[in-house]
């Protein structure tokens, strides 16, 4: 089962709500080790995000991102994991789940 | 003869349904709907044969059978179908057979836990508890909760589908994760409980809540705080003969005839309390039924243990400190020490802005404002406290409470 893990910041977050929060690149080497990190990535902010509409057969551009992501999402990650309850072990050893909030997209499985 | 059949298939669905539809999910592979599909397709066989071929020896084996085999068929009907479309290749299910009711296993805890997994929210959690462990259709559950038979199976129908896409394991959670999870199971029961407790056309539900709280007992023997919610449960059931007047009218604990009370279920209660405290694995829901124990061992209001009752809520707020808590705190030194030293925790309480709308703080305010004799103020409080409940017991009960503020004819207090 795959999952999407969209990374985002959580403006509300206290300071020392975090505390404790652990590596990042702990979290990476135990993860591609149990080859349950397929891959990820840190994405650019907002400012730099392009949002792409056809409409009525144009390309409409708009610069930043879509609405209703706003400038939360700064990375993201695809997991292979058995089950959700392996997903949110995994997502809840990321700093950015102490930190921020993580959340997880199942795969629309192919259908062939 | 055919009545007879009809009350005994009933009394089988009562346990029955949730074991099938259970042993139906794992068979499917997940399958949800499929499984409560053929559970009830069984059960409507047996209502159509044994008035007229007998009851079988085995009858949960015979109604598990019996499911299997129409899963299997609709599964062969629906690759037949889709076979016409694309080179399927046929799904190889064999009929099997199980011949004793003792072969069935029971995994009424998986589905448990998987219907009160976190990552459904709790209307969720509790439709879907209801539809799989106790067999209420949609409609009723609907009704209970006030919303249509159709917002009600769009929550279900949402509900399954998460849990087929985001592969919400049918598991009972390791160990290291129960501290975790069990709360949730425990809380949709407990909400349940007391969705029912408050009104009598919903008893259903309380029903519904001891007796799934009993197989949870059952099956976890060793989770004190299951056998913390059953006397939790029990204690405060026993109470429910007392509780409203011939007009539906609320009567207070202090006000309940005692001699109402069902003995058998305190009894039971407490000696269900009392081997959960043995464990010394305290939790909340073990200090509340020790809460209700005082009350239920109370020969009458004036005998109750208030300063213990006191105690058991400092412990509680020491484990699960919120606000309710601490306003049932103020309510027992409020009896235990008096209403001087009841007010200032309930109005710091206001002050904090928690439960502004709950009708039972300003209740609260408003009792203790007519004991120590602030009469005025008092009445302005049971006014609020009128305003904010939306039950008509609990406002007719709040408004003879309003009347004992206002000065009597004669001049009395």
């Amino acid at each position: 089962m795959k999952y999407l893990m969209l990374v985002c910041t959580d403006p509300d977050l206290k300071p020392g709500e975090d505390e404790g929060a652990p590596d990042v690149e702990d979290w990476v080497t135990e993860m591609d080790a149990k080859g349950i990190r397929i891959m990820g990535e840190r994405t650019r902010p907002a400012d730099d995000a392009t949002t792409v509409r056809v409409r009525n057969r144009e390309v409409l551009l708009t610069d930043g991102p879509h609405a209703e992501t706003k400038d939360l999402m700064v990375g993201f990650d695809v997991l292979e994991c058995a089950d959700l309850d392996e997903a949110i072990a995994v997502a809840s050893k990321h700093p950015m789940a102490w930190g921020g909030a993580i959340e997880l997209r199942p795969f629309w499985p192919f259908e062939g | 003869m055919a009545d007879q059949v009809n009350d005994l298939i009933a009394g089988i669905y009562v346990d029955g349904w949730s074991r099938i539809v259970a042993t139906m999910i794992r068979f499917t592979g997940g399958d949800w709907d499929l499984a409560e599909e053929s559970a009830q397709d069984a059960f409507a066989a047996a209502l159509r044969k044994w008035p007229t071929a007998g009851v079988p020896d085995q009858p949960l084996a015979w109604l598990t059978t019996t499911a299997r085999n129409r899963a299997v068929d609709r599964i062969r009907r629906a690759s037949t179908e889709a076979a016409s479309l694309r080179k399927a290749t046929a799904i190889e299910v064999e009929p099997l057979a199980y011949s004793r009711d003792s072969e069935i296993p029971d995994e009424r805890l998986e589905l448990m836990f998987t219907c009160c997994h976190p990552s459904l929210n709790l209307e969720a959690q509790v439709a879907l508890t209801l539809r799989s462990l106790t067999g209420m259709s949609t409609a009723e559950i609907a009704r209970a909760f006030l919303v249509s038979e159709r917002t009600m199976g769009q929550r279900l129908f949402r509900a399954k589908r998460k849990i087929a896409h985001a592969a919400i394991p049918f598991r009972v959670p390791p160990a290291h994760a129960l501290p975790e999870r069990l709360p949730a199971v425990l809380h949709v029961l407990y909400l349940l409980f007391n969705e029912g407790y408050g009104d009598a056309a919903k008893t259903r539900l309380c029903e519904e809540a001891v007796r799934l709280t009993r197989v949870l007992k059952q099956l976890m023997p060793d989770e004190p705080e299951a056998h913390g919610m059953l006397a939790l449960m029990l204690l405060h059931g026993a109470r429910r003969p007392a509780r409203v007047d011939a007009n539906g009218d609320l009567i207070t604990l202090e006000d309940q005839d005692r001699a109402l009370w069902n003995q058998d279920q305190i009894a039971e209660g407490i000696t269900i309390l009392d081997a959960a405290l043995s464990r010394r694995a305290v939790g909340p829901f073990q200090i509340q039924a020790a809460i209700a124990a005082c009350h239920a061992l109370a020969p009458d209001a004036p005998s109750t243990d208030w300063p213990q009752i006191v105690k058991l809520y400092d412990q509680l707020a020491l484990i699960a400190p919120n606000a309710i808590v601490t306003l049932n705190r103020a309510v027992a030194v409020g009896m235990a020490s008096g209403p001087e030293a009841a007010l200032p925790l309930v109005e710091a309480i206001i002050k904090s802005g928690d439960l502004a709308d709950y009708h039972v703080l300003h209740a609260t305010h408003a009792d203790l404002l007519r004991r120590v004799g602030r009469l005025q103020e008092s009445a302005e409080s049971y006014r609020t406290a009128i305003a904010a409940t939306t039950s008509d017991a609990e406002r007719r009960f709040l408004r003879n409470r309003l009347a004992l503020t206002e000065p009597s004819p004669r001049g009395a207090a």
